[in-house]
């Protein structure tokens, strides 16, 4: 990676308790466990799982929406420093200017009560970054122009727009503040595929033209692979594989990554299946499997991943991987 | 050529609301041959799953039938009437005897208080001529043959003891269970990762290979009919736009919307390939368009025809028909 990464992720752990105070031993949910990620600036930077993976959990880590068990995330932008572990309270004010989140479901995230004008304009009177109300209103329309809403539909109220409307509502109210940094948590998947696409495209062009770094979180591969410069593969708390998005798909060096791209289903209805089929279910993070967390479903799991946890490796530039034994499958 | 089972003919679908009459379904004609997989595709709002439900008489008490609606399921001794359906037996034939459904997502199906086993000895006795003790054996192996380890325990089990997928799996051999001539799948798996849809998948062609029943498969993903079913309608505000096979609708699509939707899927062998989205949104459905449904959000509009002339089924040949006047016989001679 060139220069300074934007966000940077050491060993971070995000640990959850469960159950009452009882005697005995404390557990734990191991939602996310010593991750170690580097977001460059000015990057769409992917992050995929299946449902339970922790993606959602690192993403609300990188906000500080969650608390930090251990490990650091650093921002850095133009000199200016957080330290996400311990940051001061008018830090974090200061730090949720430039990093916004981007809801999954546009139906739950707009409050019904609001106008598209007071939703879009929330942020800005609660940070209080513009100082009157001609300003907020021209920040408005400004920011509604380049999230193609129409300047009509300000004065209406949520329940008058489809799906695809929405998304661009909410998305207008994350960029209203000129955030840095944007989490995007699932926020096609509620769309059709018509308009998912359209959606795509509106976020591609606002990181062109505003230089923004995204955290892209989907379940959904194929998205993620036109959507992003980079991926990451998360599975269990771990990420497994992360890489250049052409790396990844070209020369794929863990065995789940593999298993989650032969398992969407092909377009060609004559497609070669040469599905790795994966079998069961993905374990409880309350009690993670020893060794590498994916050996219970990895086909070629042999002794040594039960026991010893697989090293993060570089096996080309930029391009990490976690399995003990990559170089020999032919994956 | 294999017998037709099911008939669905000139179907029309309304409901009243408090905004006025709402057409759910639009003239809706379509053939389900058995043993054969029929995918409904369409976005939400289309109508698939409201055509479905009318199928076992399942729409809510606000709805309306066209009069000359039909829906015919040729059972084997009789053929049913399924939307003037009165009898007790008939009724038991259309839902749950002859007619089984998946739908999208199991927690919200399965009774949250009953056991699994309970609710599928139940539904057997009520459709089966076995005792007790039979109904539950036959249970516990439909729910080791849809590969659910330790079914015994299992079948004493909650809803809620199970994961998602494990949850979907129980749904299919309940629904399997009676042996159905048609199975209805709503979503199955669109509430479920990646890894798992390919295992639900893989098990229930399977089991419809093995059982040689007709299903009707719902989904808004094209990647999931392209391999799973035989043929395919496409559907959009109500109406099916295009039918044919498999690979006719993903090979050579012919209506503009059916084009429109492979287009704005992202392509894995092609990641640099631009996404192009259907323009525009979908228009309500209190305000159907008129003419061709779709000339709201055609690229291949024809100026003063297409908003005003209601297309007709244009047959193509080899099952492939299409409803767009830009298909039609006379603009293509005129052309």
């Amino acid at each position: 990676m060139t220069g300074e990464p934007l966000i940077s992720v050491h060993d971070l752990s995000v640990h959850f308790p469960i159950g009452g105070a009882g005697f005995g031993q404390k557990r734990f949910v191991h939602a996310v466990d010593r991750v170690s990620i580097d977001i460059a600036p000015g990057t769409f930077f992917g992050l995929v799982g299946e449902s339970g993976s922790g993606k959602t959990t690192l993403g609300r880590a990188l906000l500080k929406a969650v608390p930090l068990t251990s490990g650091h995330v650093q921002y850095t932008e133009n000199g200016i420093d957080f330290d996400l572990r311990d940051i001061s309270k008018a830090d974090l004010k200061e730090y949720r200017k430039r990093c916004q989140l981007i809801f999954q479901d546009p139906y739950a995230a707009l409050s019904p009560r609001m106008t598209v004008r007071d939703i879009i304009a929330e942020p800005l009177e609660v940070m209080k970054i513009t100082s009157s109300r001609e300003e907020t209103d021209e920040r408005v329309r400004e920011i509604a122009a380049m999230c193609r809403i129409n300047i009509e539909h300000l004065r209406r109220f949520p329940h008058a727009f489809s799906g695809g409307q929405r998304q661009r509502i909410s998305i207008a109210r994350a960029l209203v503040c000129k955030p840095r940094f944007l989490v995007a948590d699932e926020c096609v998947a509620a769309l059709d595929v018509s308009i998912q696409a359209d959606i795509l495209n509106l976020l591609n062009s606002l990181q062109k033209d505003l230089g923004l770094t995204f955290l892209f979180i989907s379940h959904d591969l194929s998205v993620v692979a036109h959507t992003c410069d980079h991926v990451a593969v998360m599975y269990l708390g771990q990420i497994v594989e992360s890489a250049p998005t052409k790396k990844l798909f070209a020369n794929t060096r863990h065995p789940y990554t593999k298993t989650l791209l032969s398992a969407i289903p092909h377009l060609d209805p004559d497609a070669e299946k040469t599905a790795i089929k994966l079998e069961g279910e993905i374990p409880s993070p309350i009690n993670p499997p020893p060794g590498c967390k994916f050996h219970t479903r990895c086909p070629y799991a042999r002794d040594r991943c039960k026991v010893e946890s697989p090293e993060w490796r570089e096996f080309d530039e930029d391009h990490f991987a976690a399995c003990h034994f990559s170089e020999e499958l032919s994956l | 050529m294999s017998r037709s089972l099911l008939s669905v003919d000139n179907l029309t679908v309304k409901f009243k609301t408090d905004e006025g009459m709402v057409t759910a379904v639009d003239a809706v004609s379509f053939e389900l041959k058995q043993g054969e997989i029929l995918g409904l595709v369409g976005e939400s709002g289309s109508g698939k799953s409201v055509t479905a439900k009318s199928l076992m008489l399942l729409n809510a008490g606000n709805t309306t039938y066209g009069g000359d609606s039909k829906i015919v399921l040729h059972n084997e001794d009789r053929d049913i009437d399924v939307l003037s359906a009165k009898e007790q037996r008939d009724m038991m034939a259309i839902r749950g005897g002859a007619i089984s459904m998946i739908f999208q997502e199991p927690m919200a199906s399965f009774a949250p208080a009953i056991t699994i086993g309970d609710q599928m000895v139940e539904q057997l006795l009520l459709h089966g001529s076995m005792n007790k003790r039979e109904a539950r054996e036959l249970s516990i192996d439909m729910l080791n043959r849809v590969g659910i380890s330790d079914a015994k325990a299992r079948f004493n089990q909650y809803a809620f003891e199970l994961s998602g997928g494990m949850r979907q799996r129980a749904m299919i051999a309940m629904a399997l269970s009676t042996q159905p001539k048609l199975l209805i799948a709503d979503e199955p798996t669109t509430a479920l990762d990646v890894t798992i849809q390919a295992q639900v998948l893989d098990l229930m062609k399977d089991l419809i290979a093995e059982f040689g029943m007709a299903v009707l498969l719902i989904t808004h993903d094209l990647g999931v009919i392209a391999q799973t079913a035989d043929r395919v309608a496409v559907m959009y505000l109500g109406k099916i736009v295009e039918t044919g096979s498999v690979r006719q609708i993903i090979r050579a699509p012919k209506h503009p919307y059916t084009k429109g939707l492979l287009k704005a899927l992202p392509d894995l062998d092609d990641l640099g390939a631009p996404l192009t989205p259907v323009a525009g949104d979908i228009p309500s459905p209190l305000e159907r368009p008129a003419g061709c449904v779709f000339h709201t959000r055609c690229p291949e509009i024809i100026a003063g025809r297409c908003n005003t002339i209601i297309p007709e089924i244009t047959d193509l040949g080899d099952g492939h028909s299409v409803s767009c006047l830009a298909a039609e016989p006379s603009m293509v001679t005129s052309a």
